[in-house]
């Protein structure tokens, strides 16, 4: 797995030293490079903005070949977000049979982000949610600042 | 025999129209058009085989069908690849990817090709090319995007999307999708965003030899997996697949059984073993059912009773029969069911069961037990034919130890024996049948059709059991009772045909009503 090691010693590198906007990473312990602690300002134009999500993003051993695990440790109220005590993030990308073994990290957290600011209601892991998402907004966006306000801000 | 015939006659151009139909709108004019250019021979099927050529139905339960083995299917698949090279002028690595990504479909192929060849090509996964030709490489200065290794002399690939990952990592990456994900026919490039497939070409030079194999058979998987008029056996480890024109949509007035050279006779429609004369959206919702209920239905029937005020079903767990129902607080006498406010003060025991309150109580329980009782009675015997049979495959075995036992008591010979081994094989197959006339039986609606349907089961149900009680008389005397037991066999054999017959050509013409929806 050293070949392994090189690609996440990289890639972790270069997200700490150019992280990607609203996003800071850190390892959860300096002896395991394979869990990362992902700290994910709230964008601005969204009902998350001014809260600050903690997530854990989890490295298979055969990473790059199989897909990262994207898990929200900060309760979210978001349609592609289980609302359980896992907290799992339902990306595209990490599906098994969409990542290619070329994706970097910086994508997954790019896209993490932007699924805060654009929900993806027709892929949805909580489908009352979803529903709620597309047909009444205003009560969407004010549970989701609710909750924001109450778990997401220090 | 003259009305039979003409109905299967007039089922068969019934048959030919709709495949006219979807011929116009799909296959048939090319693969016309290529017999006449490229076929040497006069097949029109997909499979040439002379021995096992399809065998044409004689009676309305019985279907046309071909049983074809794994050789048959590589050519079958070789041939569409050729056909499609010539005719497009395309390698036939290419055509087969293209025939992949097509479904098999190889006249939609050629018809898309012909209109727009350049998008056809992109879709499928043959991006812009670069002149490299495909082969391993050393690259100067490279570094692999996937491992980050960089030490010279790394050897490299790259398809001839230019999209260049050391060997190394090709290998893992193809290794996993074809071990782990069971892939093959549409692995694309490991560059992100990059849909280019992998060739077969570049698969034998990356993929390690003793996947090759896997690889083919995942391959394989795929043409007959595409194809709606094949289908898998479904047993273990069989190799076999079935050829049968029955579509979907044709499965709610046609119960297609067949069965493959492995013997093993199931359903084409939806695999499952055998269920004549039940269409396969009534065992779906039979088997889901019985999963859901049975259990819990039978214990619910002997253990419980219903609260006469919300319905709430109750489980009585102490001595006392003045119950209060948890949900609703009703209070209620369990043996006569009455409200327990009429019992005054006899506690504890109950000696007024003419009450007209009480009474009412129990009509409105014994309504609501009918319906659960009116499925345990159909479970139940579903249940027990299924049991019977299994005994009886017990009984199989031991009729081989009869067959060589009466060899040498009667001094017959193995041919003449063979009369037990085909009565216990009908047995099986009359309590096949048997099973699902009562899964049938319980989504009828109660009208006439369903007393003539009732009569041909209780027939076929005797018979049954007329010949499964031969199989219990000593081995001694089984030689004298041979031309009995031909005769019951036959019978059996027969009654089965006339149910299995009658309930399929009433389904074929939609005569029969059903308490649900055939969906």
């Amino acid at each position: 797995m050293a070949g392994g090691q090189k690609r996440i010693g990289k890639e972790l590198a270069e997200v700490t030293k150019d992280p990607p906007e609203g996003i800071t990473v850190s390892l959860v312990s300096e002896a395991d490079i394979y869990n990362w602690d992902i700290q994910l300002e709230g964008p601005e134009d969204s009902p998350y903005a001014g809260g600050t999500f903690k997530l854990l993003l989890a490295l298979p051993t055969d990473y790059p070949f199989k897909p990262p695990t994207l898990n929200f440790k900060t309760k979210v109220y978001h349609p592609n977000v289980s609302n359980d005590d896992k907290g799992s993030m339902c990306l595209g990308m990490l599906r098994s049979e969409e990542w290619k073994p070329s994706s970097k990290i910086s994508g997954v957290l790019r896209t993490a982000r932007n699924l805060l600011i654009e929900p993806n209601p027709d892929d949805a892991v909580e489908t009352q949610i979803a529903e709620q998402y597309k047909s009444s907004r205003k009560d969407f966006d004010k549970i989701a600042r609710d909750w924001t306000k109450k778990y997401a801000k220090a | 025999m003259d009305s039979e015939d003409e109905f299967i006659s007039g089922m068969s151009s019934d048959q030919e129209m709709d495949d006219d139909l979807e011929d116009s709108l799909g296959e048939g004019e090319w693969e016309y058009l290529l017999l006449c250019y490229f076929d040497d021979d006069d097949d029109q099927g997909l499979f040439d085989t002379q021995d096992k050529d399809i065998k044409s139905s004689h009676k309305p339960h019985e279907v046309d069908f071909k049983v074809i083995g794994p050789r048959e299917i590589q050519a079958a698949q070789d041939k569409h690849i050729e056909e499609a090279a010539l005719i497009l002028g395309l390698p036939t690595e290419t055509c087969a990817i293209l025939l992949r990504y097509f479904h098999w479909n190889k006249d939609r192929l050629i018809e898309s090709y012909m209109d727009r060849p350049e998008q056809v090509l992109e879709n499928a996964g043959f991006g812009p090319s670069s002149k490299s030709p495909p082969k391993a490489q050393v690259v100067p200065g490279f570094v692999c995007e996937i491992c980050c290794e960089d030490e010279p002399g790394l050897e490299t690939y790259a398809m001839k999307c230019g999209h260049r990952f050391c060997v190394d990592c090709y290998r893992q990456y193809l290794t996993q999708k074809i071990k782990d994900e069971g892939e093959a026919a549409r692995i694309q490039c490991p560059k992100e965003g990059c849909s280019r497939i992998v060739d077969s070409k570049s698969l034998d030079l990356m993929v390690p030899g003793d996947l090759h194999e896997r690889y083919q058979v995942l391959l394989t998987r795929t043409y007959v997996d595409d194809k709606e008029n094949l289908k898998w056996c479904p047993a273990p480890n069989c190799e076999y697949a079935v050829e049968c024109g029955i579509k979907k949509r044709q499965l709610n007035q046609i119960v297609p059984s067949v069965q493959c050279t492995c013997s093993h006779s199931f359903c084409f429609g939806c695999t499952l073993n055998e269920h004549q004369p039940t269409p396969c959206s009534l065992v779906k919702k039979w088997l889901k059912k019985c999963e859901d209920d049975s259990e819990t239905a039978n214990w619910i029937s002997a253990n419980t009773k219903e609260c006469p005020e919300c319905g709430s079903t109750i489980e009585k767990n102490g001595g006392c029969n003045h119950m209060t129902c948890r949900k609703c607080k009703h209070e209620f006498c369990w043996i006569c069911m009455g409200p327990w406010s009429e019992h005054g003060t006899s506690w504890y025991n109950c000696n007024r069961f003419e009450e007209k309150s009480g009474s009412e109580a129990r009509d409105a329980q014994a309504r609501s037990r009918q319906s659960l009782e009116r499925y345990l009675h159909y479970y139940n015997r579903y249940a027990n034919h299924e049991q019977s049979a299994k005994l009886d495959k017990d009984l199989y075995l031991k009729t081989e130890k009869k067959m060589t036992n009466l060899q040498t008591m009667s001094g017959m010979s193995w041919i003449e024996v063979q009369f037990l081994d085909q009565a216990s094989q009908i047995l099986q197959q009359c309590r096949q049948t048997l099973k699902w006339t009562y899964a049938f039986a319980f989504y009828l609606q109660r009208e006439n059709l369903a007393h003539i349907f009732e009569d041909n089961q209780k027939d076929l149900e005797m018979a049954v059991e007329n010949l499964s009680e031969m199989f219990e008389k000593p081995t001694s005397e089984l030689s004298g009772l041979k031309v009995d037991m031909i005769n019951r066999t036959a019978y059996c054999q027969k009654r089965r045909i006339i149910l299995l017959s009658d309930t399929a050509e009433n389904l074929r013409n939609g005569v029969w009503k059903f308490t649900v929806d055939l969906d």
